[in-house]
């Protein structure tokens, strides 16, 4: 039998594909709403904080390097570019560049999380991780630990979603590569790519509310 | 096979996004007192709703998905704005204990 010829595979339940794609993007949409929520609770706490002590705010945050963090926002920027194209290749049923773009996406994944790496590494050689090890000889310390602890909480839960999303890439590039989102089943390569672009847009806020806080 | 976009989109939606990481990078260094944090606030919202438009399909999607697109974001409206003005109002009238 040829190949292109098989129609995409519509579970029981649905009338037909149309409501079957529509489905899956309303229940992703969904759970982005509830992870805006979830992070939602980190920022209002940077807010409340930040209306708190906002001059302190913007002394502490120059200890973070703009030149690490506005690099890591073009390199999610252009991850999400690799994956909007992905999505495109899996609508067209391009298997081989398919896989490539989700490879290709999982490693600018990578690539954020080691310059994140090297970031975390810079402070904790400089003391800036909150803790008995956290030095600060400005004025008021617990203020400055207490940038730090936010930022630590946001970047590290950010964090934690590309790895999980670094993970995902990788499985749809395999099952790519398998077939498995050919003859219009690409649903799982959609939807898996509304997630990469909310990580991104998570970050798009977390770069200037922690790295460029006030006038540098 | 589904309608899919031009590559041309995708492309030129990245360039607006790394320009406004630009714009916002640059803005940083200049003094405008309060008004820098409402500036990168804006470029961040900016990047955010071109992000959902072009590379999350929200332009040219059904209505049912804007509604879902959108509520998370008012619910975090609703919680920022509600405790802020908890927050700055403290202290506007003053108690007897």
């Amino acid at each position: 039998m040829e190949a292109a010829n098989l129609p995409p595979l519509v579970g029981q339940q649905f009338d037909d594909i149309e409501q079957q794609r529509e489905a899956a993007k309303l229940g992703m949409w969904i759970f982005l709403a509830t992870e805006v929520l979830f992070f939602g609770g980190l920022f209002l706490g940077y807010t409340i904080y930040r209306f708190t002590y906002g001059q302190i705010f913007v002394h502490t945050s120059r200890k973070l390097d703009v030149l690490l963090g506005g690099t890591n926002t073009a390199v999610l920027l252009i991850s999400s570019l690799l994956m909007a194209f992905a999505v495109r290749a899996a609508k067209l049923d391009q298997r081989r560049m398919l896989t490539w773009l989700l490879i290709g996406t999982a490693l600018l994944g990578c690539v954020f999380m080691s310059i994140k790496g090297v970031e975390y590494h810079k402070d904790y050689v400089d003391h800036l991780v909150p803790g008995r090890h956290f030095e600060w000889h400005g004025a008021d310390p617990h203020s400055a630990e207490l940038f730090f602890w936010i930022y630590f909480a946001m970047t590290g839960l950010h964090a934690i979603h590309v790895t999980v999303g670094i993970g995902i890439m990788l499985v749809l590039a395999l099952l790519a590569w398998l077939g498995k989102f050919s003859h219009g089943n690409h649903n799982t390569v959609e939807i898996a790519g509304l997630y990469w672009h909310f990580v991104d847009i998570v970050w798009v806020f977390l770069f200037p509310l922690l790295y460029l806080v006030g006038h540098r | 096979m589904e309608e899919v976009t031009q590559p041309k989109v995708y492309v030129r939606t990245c360039v607006a996004l790394l320009a406004l990481l630009a714009l916002t990078w640059a803005i940083a260094y200049v003094d405008l007192g309060p008004f820098n944090l409402i500036v990168a606030l804006g470029v961040a919202i900016a990047k955010a709703i071109v992000i959902a438009l072009f590379f999350m399909h929200i332009k040219g999607s059904s209505r049912l998905l804007h509604l879902a697109a959108v509520a998370g974001m008012i619910w975090l409206l609703f919680l920022i704005s509600l405790t802020l003005g908890d927050y700055i109002t403290r202290g506007w009238v003053p108690l007897n204990h």
